[in-house]
C-alpha cells in the first residue's frame, strides 16, 4: 500500500442517454484508452464508443470448422473404417445420417472454445484484479449509475481538460483512481495446489451427491432404471409366451442363410457316387485346404496323412490316409466323412465351411499323390 | 442525443414512377404468358399458377403475421416500416383471382378428386373424409375469409391511428394479434397440406406445415427488407432509419435461411432414415433423372448463397447486399415451390420453358402493382404509433 500509481479520471451520469452521450463526445474528442460501465448493456454503446467490431468471432469460426472437421473424419473413421457396420440398409459413409452429429459437435465446439477463449484471452482469466475493483466508482455503476473511466495511459490525458470536459457532460463526482501496483502486477497461477485442489473437491462432492441422491435416495421399487425393461431377453423366461421360453425355435423347415442342408445323411455310397468336388487344384485352395488340414485333421491324422497322431494314445489312432482304399475313393466319400464323422472320429461340419472341407480333400489327395505318385507324375 | 429533443422527421412523397412502370410490365408480360400458356397447355399452366399462388400467400400471409408478430413481441425496431409490411399483406385480396384457374383445373392436379379412383384405393378412401372435393371448396372459402377479416381488422386499427393517435388502439391489436395467431397456424399448415402435399395424396410428411411456413415467413421478410431499403435509399421513409435496423432485418433473414434448411433436412432425413417405401418415393422422385438437379439447386440457392452472403455482420447493414439477398430470396423460394409441386407434373424430368419464366414475372408484377395501389398517396410509415419515436431511435 506503498505506491500509489494514477490509473484513471472518472465521472459517473444518472441517465443512459447521458452517458452515450458522454461516450461519444470523448471518443470524438480522440481518446482512445477509456472505458464505460453500466450496470446493464446499453444498446448503442460500441457505435458512441467507436470500438471496432470483436475479433471473438473469428474464433468462433474456426473452433466451429474445426469442430465439424473432427466430427466428419471421427464418424468416417468410426463407420467406414475401423467399424463397418451396415445400419438400416444405409451405405457405410451415410453423410446424411452424419450430419445430426457434425452439427452438434459444431455448435459444441464453436460455444465451449469461444467462451473459453473469451475468459483465458480477452479477460486474462486467471487474472481477476483491475484497477477499478473495489472503489467507490465501481459501487456505483455496479447498482444504479453510469460511469465512464478515462485512462492515464491516454496520450491525451490531461486532468484539468478531463474535468472540465466532463463537468460540461453533466458528470458528477468526478475523481481520480489510483491503485496499488504490487496488487495489480500479482499474477496467479493456474495450476495452484489450492486452485486444483478446490476443483477436486468439488468434482468429488457433485459427483457423490448426484450419485447418493439418484442412486441411494431416489432409487425406489417400480423406478426402474433402463436395464430393467419389459422386453424378451435371449436366453431368459419371459411371460408373453405360454412356455415362458424367451427365446423361440425357429418354424419347422427353416433354413440358416448360407446353410444347406446336407441330403446323404447315413448314406456314404450315394455320397461317393453322387458328390463331386467343385474345386479346382489351385494354389489358392491347395494353401486354404493345407491350412485347414493342419488345424483340424492333423492333430489325428498326423501332418502328412500317415495316421502318426500327436495325441500320445489317449486317442485311437486313425488309419493312414495313403491305403489303397483311400485312394479309391472318391472325394465324396472323403467329404461324407467329414461331415458325418466316422466311428469315433467326430463330424467336422460345424467347424468347417463346404469349400474349407473341398479344399481339405484336394490337399489330403496332393499327399497321397507324394508317397504314391502316379506315372504321369514321374514324367 | 435526449431522445425527446428531436422530432419524428417524416413527409409524404410520391412513390417512385419507375417502381409502378416495373410492376406494370412485369404484370403484361406475365399476364400474357399466362393466357396464351392457358390456351396452349391448360394443365402446365395451372401447375405453375399454383405455383404462384403458394408464393403470393407467402407474401401476404406472411406479412400478416410479421405485423401481428410485432404487436405480440411489443418489437419497437420494425414499428417505422411497419406500414410497408402491412401494404404487402394487402396481396391477400388478390389470392381469390390466382386460386380459380386452379380450381378449374382440379381434376387434372389432384389425384384424390377422382371418386372412382378413390374407391379403388385403401389409402385414399381412408382420408376421404378430408380429401373430397366439398370440404376442400369449403376450406379454399374458409382460408381467405380469415385472412381477410384479420387483414382487415389489424390494418383498420393502425390506419386510424394515425388520425386520432388513440394508443388503445395498440392494446387492441395486440388482443386480435394474439386470436390470430392459432388461426394463422392452423390455416397456413392446412392450407399447405391441401394445395402442396395432397398432389401426391398417398405421401405425407408430418412436418409440412412448418417446412411452408420457414419459406413464407423468409418470403415476407425479403419483401420488407427490399421495399424499406430502397424506400429508404429514395428517401421516402422517415429520417434516422439506419444500420441498427438494416442489421435486425438482416439477422432475420440469416436466421431464417438456417431455419428453413434445418426444416428442410429435417424432413429429408427422418424420410431417408426411416426409409419406408410410402414416405421415400416422394424423395425419390425428386432425385430422379434431371429433377436431381434442382434439388442440389435448390440446395445451393436456398441454403448455401444466402448463407453465404449474409453471414457476415457487415453484409447485414450493406443496403446493397440486403436488396440483392432479398429478390434472391423471393426466387430461392419461387424455386423451392417449383421443386414442391412441379414433379407431379412432369414426372421424367424437370420441365422448364417460358411459362416457368413468365409466371414468376405475373407474380412479381402482382405483388408491385398491390404494394403501389395501397401505398399510393398515403403514409408510409404509422404516424400515429406510440412506438414510432422509441423505434427510429433503436440501437443495437
Ligand atoms: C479326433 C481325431 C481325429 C480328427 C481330428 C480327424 N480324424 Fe479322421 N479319423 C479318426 C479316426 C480315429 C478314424 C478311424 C475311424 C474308424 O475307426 O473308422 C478316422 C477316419 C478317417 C477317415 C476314414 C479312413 C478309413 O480308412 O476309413 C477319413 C477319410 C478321415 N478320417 C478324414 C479326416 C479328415 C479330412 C479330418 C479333418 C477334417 C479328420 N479325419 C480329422 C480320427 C480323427
Amino acid at each position: 500500500m506503498d505506491e500509489k500509481v494514477l490509473y484513471s479520471m472518472t465521472g459517473l451520469f444518472d441517465t443512459p442517454d447521458q452517458i452515450i452521450e458522454a461516450a461519444e463526445k470523448v471518443s470524438d474528442k480522440g481518446y482512445t484508452k477509456f472505458d464505460v460501465h453500466t450496470p446493464y448493456p446499453v444498446h448503442g454503446m460500441d457505435g458512441a464508443m467507436k470500438l471496432p467490431p470483436s475479433k471473438l468471432g473469428y474464433a468462433a469460426l474456426v473452433f466451429g470448422l474445426s469442430g465439424t472437421l473432427t466430427a466428419l473424419t471421427l464418424m468416417y473413421w468410426m463407420s467406414v473404417i475401423d467399424y463397418p457396420n451396415i445400419i438400416g440398409g444405409k451405405p457405410f459413409f451415410a453423410l446424411p445420417a452424419f450430419i445430426p452429429i457434425i452439427f452438434e459437435v459444431t455448435v459444441l465446439a464453436a460455444s465451449v472454445a469461444t467462451v473459453l477463449t473469451m475468459l483465458f484471452v480477452f479477460f486474462k482469466f486467471p487474472n481477476n484484479v483491475h484497477p477499478l475493483h473495489d472503489t467507490d466508482y465501481m459501487k456505483a455503476v455496479s447498482s444504479d449509475k453510469y460511469g465512464i473511466s478515462i485512462q492515464s495511459e491516454d496520450p491525451l490525458y490531461d486532468e484539468a481538460e478531463i474535468t472540465v470536459l466532463l463537468g460540461e457532460l453533466g458528470a458528477y463526482k468526478i475523481e481520480e483512481v489510483y491503485y496499488d501496483n504490487d496488487e495489480v502486477l500479482e499474477k496467479h497461477n493456474i495450476f495452484e495446489p489450492k486452485f486444483i485442489g478446490l476443483l477436486l473437491v468439488l468434482v468429488i462432492l457433485t459427483s457423490g451427491t448426484a450419485y447418493f441422491v439418484l442412486n441411494k435416495l431416489m432409487f425406489l421399487p417400480p423406478f426402474n432404471w433402463m436395464a430393467n425393461q419389459g422386453k424378451v431377453i435371449p436366453q431368459e423366461n419371459h411371460t408373453l409366451f405360454a412356455d415362458t421360453k424367451g427365446m423361440r425355435t425357429p418354424v419347422q423347415g427353416t433354413v440358416a442363410r448360407g446353410y444347406l442342408p446336407y441330403p446323404y445323411s447315413g448314406q456314404p455310397e450315394l455320397a461317393a457316387a453322387n458328390l463331386a468336388n467343385p474345386l479346382l487344384p489351385t494354389e489358392e485352395n491347395l494353401a486354404l485346404g493345407k491350412s485347414k488340414f493342419n488345424t483340424f485333421c492333423s492333430p489325428c491324422h498326423g501332418y502328412f496323412a500317415e495316421g502318426d497322431s500327436r495325441l500320445n494314445g489317449k486317442f485311437p489312432n486313425p488309419p493312414s490316409l495313403h491305403s489303397a482304399k483311400l485312394r479309391e475313393w472318391t472325394d465324396g466319400r472323403i467329404y461324407h466323412v467329414i461331415v458325418e464323422g466316422q466311428n469315433v472320429m467326430p463330424s467336422y461340419s460345424s467347424q468347417m465351411t463346404r469349400e474349407e472341407r473341398w479344399a481339405t480333400i484336394l490337399y489330403i489327395r496332393t499327399l497321397q499323390r507324394s508317397l504314391n505318385a502316379k506315372e504321369s507324375d514321374l514324367q | 442525443m435526449n431522445s425527446t429533443e428531436h422530432r419524428i422527421e417524416y413527409e409524404r412523397k410520391e412513390l417512385p414512377a419507375g417502381l409502378f412502370k416495373i410492376g406494370l410490365v412485369f404484370f403484361i408480360i406475365g399476364l400474357i404468358v399466362a393466357v396464351v400458356g392457358y390456351f396452349v397447355d391448360p394443365t402446365r399452366s395451372a401447375f405453375n399458377n399454383l405455383i404462384i399462388l403458394m408464393f403470393l400467400i407467402s407474401v401476404g400471409l406472411g406479412s400478416l403475421f410479421l405485423v401481428a408478430l410485432e404487436y405480440i413481441g411489443g418489437a419497437v425496431w420494425s414499428t417505422p416500416f411497419r406500414r410497408i409490411t402491412e401494404f404487402f399483406a394487402a396481396v391477400l385480396f388478390i389470392l381469390p383471382f390466382f386460386i380459380i384457374p386452379v380450381y378449374f383445373n382440379i381434376h387434372d392436379m389432384f389425384h384424390w378428386t377422382h371418386v372412382e379412383e378413390v374407391l379403388k384405393d385403401k389409402i385414399l378412401s381412408g382420408k376421404s373424409a378430408y380429401l373430397n372435393e366439398g370440404f376442400f371448396t369449403i376450406r379454399i372459402v374458409l382460408f381467405f375469409a380469415i385472412w381477410i377479416f384479420f387483414y382487415l381488422i389489424l390494418t383498420r386499427n393502425s390506419k386510424k391511428q394515425d388520425t386520432t393517435l388513440d394508443q388503445s388502439l395498440t392494446k387492441k391489436n395486440i388482443k386480435i394479434s394474439a386470436i390470430f395467431m392459432p388461426f394463422f397456424g392452423i390455416t397456413l399448415t392446412l392450407a399447405s397440406i391441401d394445395w402442396i402435399m395432397s398432389l401426391e395424396p398417398h405421401w405425407f410428411s408430418t412436418i409440412f406445415g412448418i417446412y411452408y411456413f420457414s419459406g413464407t415467413i423468409l418470403t415476407a421478410l425479403a419483401v420488407t427488407t427490399f421495399m424499406v431499403v430502397y424506400l429508404n435509399e429514395k428517401g421516402l421513409l422517415v429520417k434516422g432509419l439506419k444500420r441498427d435496423h438494416y442489421y435486425s432485418l438482416g439477422a432475420l433473414l440469416f436466421a431464417f435461411i438456417n431455419f428453413w434448411a434445418y426444416i428442410a433436412f429435417s424432413q429429408f432425413l427422418l424420410i431417408y432414415y426411416a426409409n419406408l417405401p410410402e414416405e421415400t418415393y416422394w424423395f425419390i422422385a425428386r432425385t430422379e433423372g434431371s429433377w436431381v438437379f434442382v434439388t442440389i439447386l435448390l440446395g445451393v440457392v436456398h441454403f448455401l448463397v444466402p448463407y453465404i452472403g449474409l453471414l457476415s455482420q457487415p453484409s447485414k447493414m450493406n443496403p446493397k447486399r440486403l436488396k440483392f439477398m432479398a429478390v434472391w430470396i423471393l426466387c430461392a423460394h419461387l424455386l423451392d415451390m417449383y421443386w414442391l409441386i412441379m414433379p407431379t407434373f412432369s414426372k421424367d424430368g424437370a420441365a422448364f420453358g417460358w411459362m416457368e419464366l413468365g409466371y414468376p414475372l405475373l407474380a412479381f408484377g402482382t405483388i408491385i402493382l398491390v404494394f403501389y395501389y395501397f401505398a399510393k398517396n398515403k403514409d408510409l410509415i404509422p404516424v400515429g404509433d406510440p412506438k414510432l419515436k422509441r423505434g427510429i431511435d433503436f440501437r443495437l
